[in-house]
């Protein structure tokens, strides 16, 4: 992938247009946690894969952002689904084939992967 | 880290959660000094001097919850490792400047790695953020 600056502004713009739903009106948000654990074992993939099933899907109801570090490095790289009106899932150790049947069977199909699923619901490291 | 990109990416994102709304990210591969120097320079949060003088400290964090921060320190590293030199700027309020050179004829010295992919999902996942993105060759 070889980028030019013009298509980097024409990223933004799509990206921007598709995204009314950061002030609250998405279906699903997708985080991906780009801790420097995440980053170390590969979340740039990750979060490059959860953006290529959010375009070829046209999911623009669909958030896809970053936080940092879930505070579970050893299960790096993790992301959070959450669907509107549900509890956020944590899936961890993750590749691009999870990743995939994450977002075509959980944020599409809306239900969730039970045997990748590591964490249901918000919990806080003491 | 693997790759210099990912390390650019680890630092963008401290930037991010320091609630940053310009990021600039500017790398210069010098060919006649067969040197890397990156600037990363955002508007976020800033530190005061204190905070500056301990972010290369791995057990030192601001995160809440947390106990180490590795970012900096293994950017750091990297650096040192390879004879290069850094530097960290930043005032409450005023933003964070660091500046890394990079040593590429060093045989420690990582390489660069994938810098597109590192600013396509930067700008994919943040379209908020206006981020602004040189590459310049010199000889």
């Amino acid at each position: 992938m070889k980028l030019k600056p013009e298509d980097l502004d024409k990223i933004t713009e799509r990206m921007r247009s598709s995204t009314a739903l950061r002030e609250g009106a998405c279906r699903a948000k997708i985080t991906v946690h780009m801790g420097t654990c995440g980053i170390a074992t590969g979340a740039r993939g990750i979060l490059k894969a959860f953006l290529a099933k959010k375009e070829e899907n046209r999911a623009d109801d669909v958030l896809v952002t970053t936080s940092g570090c879930a505070g579970l490095c050893s299960h790096e790289p993790m992301a959070t689904i959450q669907l509107e009106g549900e509890p956020p899932v944590k899936y961890a150790e993750l590749t691009e084939e999870k990743v995939g049947r994450i977002f075509d069977e959980h944020v599409m199909g809306r239900k969730m992967v039970k045997e990748l699923a590591l964490a249901i619901g918000n919990e806080r490291i003491i | 880290m693997e790759e210099i990109a990912l390390h650019i990416l680890d630092i963008v994102e401290n930037s991010i959660n320091a609630n940053a709304t310009q990021i600039g990210i500017a790398l210069v591969k010098d060919s006649s000094r067969k040197t890397l120097t990156i600037v990363i320079t955002d508007n976020g949060n800033g530190m005061v001097h204190d905070e500056v003088n301990r972010t290369l400290d791995p057990f030192y964090t601001t995160k809440e919850g947390k106990r180490i921060g590795l970012g900096l320190p293994l950017y750091a590293q990297s650096v040192r490792e390879c004879g290069g030199t850094f530097s960290i700027e930043s005032g409450t309020g005023s933003g964070t400047k660091i500046t890394a050179v990079f040593m590429l004829d060093h045989p420690d010295c990582k390489k660069i790695g994938d810098m597109d992919e590192t600013i396509y999902v930067l700008k994919a996942s943040h379209p908020e953020i206006e981020f602004n993105y040189t590459y310049e060759e010199v000889w």
